[in-house]
């Protein structure tokens, strides 16, 4: 066994628990999971049936945790994980999966293999065997701290940017404020609008509010390439960040994995609950609707539809939140057919966009989404994390289609 | 030996073996699986956990509402015939004088022609999802022997059970110690097989729809 083999099923001895056990002893191959899954939908080829992308964990697992595994094994009769099939699931469980999570929901056995997938990740990149753009993504998270190589000058020219726009002071290291925001490379690099967005909301709702110098950038690349030591080190950060200016409210942004990262694997990760709370922009802005505080006057007229990110709706939580808040100002929405909990993913989650590879792959399976629209005649997809926005975006370019892509927050914002 | 040995032996010393494996193996497999623990979830929950995870274990029955997927055929075949496994097992009245003089009580029986019906409807859903399972693109691609052995182990006991009651072929003794013989295989088989999914199951889903409900998300 060479040693990047060891490490990687050291690693997947490490996270085998009751749950994957469960779930291995339950499947009885019954094929759900494919119908739920948009690769194979658009794709058709079998391969690419979410339990299937897991079968090098089983393999460990039935060999190492069960005796009849263990008793096959040692009469030679079951062949042990090897480096090459970890090279030759590569694809499959990197390009193709987007931790949507869909097939999770739909298991009838109640497998949950978005779980299963992401701890398989672990075993992977304990191997080295995870795609560059991951790998990249990962290091300059550690060593720049950001994944888009966003450093805090960027920021700080972002938020000059927002103040001579808005007019207004973007709060930087303010000890003591109600909140503490973070945002994503994306929202930094690729769309610099949020910040003057949510300032101007913020200020409107009178909320005391603060960005950190040390703890500014939301994404998470560990999740997404299945490094739970790169995703501690980059939650740690916002943690220190959040307990240095007694904050009492991190505000996740507008991204599916970073909320995914922060709110449900950061206490994990740490290994202690969290002294604030951590909620999705989305979810905060519908408190201060609640509360009377976000007043909105006019309307959007457009014939518009949103889009849920999976890691922010099925994996989060966070449904009624958004359409609360486009309901203040829309006033011809429609929903696609499959949508909340039971939304197609942009095809671009789990780290599937950072991956050169899987551009082709990514780019085919926007069908479901393109049929999805097709299927309402919207001209507006509104939502609620960059990436997705980013995926659509591209996707309505490569199929020329008439629709645009907006933000709500920064829709709302536009309305304030 | 000829029929009523062997007879005497699949009900006396047979299934003594056949069940002595089964509870122990189950036992071992459960525990395998138990011990493994799970780590506590540190993550401030926005719903129940356990009333959602309950909520689940029965809901997942019918996987494909809120527009997952498209249950069809598959979904309504393997319901038939776990409803008709289960009821001909529990209601049959040979079946329930064979589980009193094990559980020392029994229960009222269901009608014979009930019985002969579920049984036609097991046997012709099950084949049914063979031939489908050879036919579909990833039911096929992800078949495995053992796949085959569990269906096998489970088909047997359903079609010899049916056989001995309305056309025993090798003689009545014969043809109920083969029925006897399938159910003993049937259930020497559950720990070596995914049939152990009829246990595990419930963690499964129990679990599935905790994690899945402490986020908020009702599945």
């Amino acid at each position: 066994m060479t040693t990047s083999l060891a490490q990687g099923v050291n690693a997947l001895v490490d996270v085998i628990d009751r749950p994957i056990a469960a779930f291995f002893n339950s499947c009885v191959h019954c094929g759900f999971c494919a119908e739920a899954c948009l690769f194979y939908t658009e794709t058709g080829d079998p391969r690419y049936t979410p339990i299937y992308k897991v079968e090098p964990l089983r393999k460990v697992w039935k060999q190492h945790f069960t005796v009849w595994g263990k008793f096959l094994h040692a009469l030679g009769l079951s062949k042990p994980l090897t480096i090459e099939e970890l090279r030759e699931w590569e694809p499959l469980v990197y390009d193709a999966c987007t931790l949507c999570g869909r097939c999770s929901a739909v298991c009838p056995l109640g497998n949950d293999v978005t779980y299963m997938i992401r701890k398989l990740r672990e075993g992977m990149v304990a191997a080295g065997v995870a795609p560059e753009g991951l790998k990249g993504a990962a290091y300059r998270s550690l060593t720049i701290g950001s994944p888009m190589k966003i450093t805090l000058q960027t920021l700080k020219a972002t938020m000059r940017d927002a103040e001579q726009q808005t007019g207004l002071t973007i709060p930087l290291d303010k000890e003591g404020a109600e909140l503490m925001l973070i945002l994503s490379s994306n929202e930094i690099g690729l769309y610099p609008e949020i910040l003057p967005a949510i300032a101007r909301i913020f200020d409107k709702a009178g909320v005391s509010w603060t960005l950190c110098s040390t703890a500014f950038e939301a994404t998470n690349a560990g999740i997404q390439i299945g490094s739970s030591d790169v995703a501690r080190t980059l939650v740690q950060r916002i943690v220190d960040g959040a307990e240095k200016l007694k904050v009492k409210t991190v505000i996740s942004p507008e991204c599916g994995h970073a909320y995914t990262a922060l709110r449900w694997d950061g206490p994990n990760l740490i290994g202690r609950p969290f002294p604030f709370k951590v909620l999705h922009i989305t979810e905060f802005l519908d408190q201060l609707r609640a509360a009377g505080k976000l007043k909105t006057s006019g309307h959007e007229s457009e014939r518009m539809t949103y889009h849920d990110p999976c890691q922010i709706a099925r994996r989060g939580g966070v449904v009624d939140a958004p359409r609360n808040l486009i309901d203040m100002i829309a006033d011809n929405y429609v929903e696609m057919e499959e949508t909340g909990i039971a939304n197609w993913c942009c095809g671009g989650g789990g780290g599937v966009s950072s991956i050169e590879r899987a551009d082709p792959l990514r780019r085919k399976v926007f069908s479901k989404k393109k049929s999805q629209l097709d299927a309402i005649k919207v001209t507006t997809v509104v939502t609620a994390c960059a990436n997705c926005r980013h995926m659509i975006e591209e996707g309505i370019e490569d199929n020329k289609m008439n629709v645009k892509v907006v933000s709500l927050t920064e829709m709302l914002a536009q309305h304030v | 030996m000829n029929d009523a040995d062997f007879l005497l032996w699949v009900r006396g010393p047979g299934m003594i073996i056949a069940v002595a494996v089964f509870v122990f193996g189950v036992l071992v497999r459960f525990l395998e699986m138990w011990l493994l623990g799970k780590n506590v979830d540190l993550a401030e929950p926005k719903g129940a956990a356990f009333g959602a995870g309950v909520r689940t274990m029965f809901t997942r029955s019918a996987p494909c509402g809120e527009e997952m997927c498209d249950g069809g055929f598959v979904l309504f075949s393997s319901w038939a015939f776990h409803i008709a496994f289960v009821l001909i097992f529990l209601f049959l009245a040979p079946h329930i004088l064979f589980l009193k003089s094990i559980l020392g009580f029994g229960w009222p029986a269901l009608p014979k022609a009930l019985m002969t019906i579920l049984a036609i409807i097991g046997i012709i859903s099950m084949v049914a999802l063979l031939v489908h399972r050879f036919f579909h693109a990833v039911r096929n691609f992800l078949g495995k022997t053992v796949d085959y052995v569990a269906w096998t182990a489970t088909f047997l006991p359903l079609l010899t059970g049916y056989l001995a009651a309305h056309s025993p072929l090798f003689g009545y003794s014969m043809s109920l110690a083969l029925h006897i013989l399938s159910f003993e295989i049937f259930i020497v088989l559950i720990p070596f097989t995914k049939l152990m999914h009829m246990f595990t199951v419930w963690v499964a889903r129990y679990i599935n729809g905790a994690a899945f409900g402490r986020k908020g998300v009702a599945v």
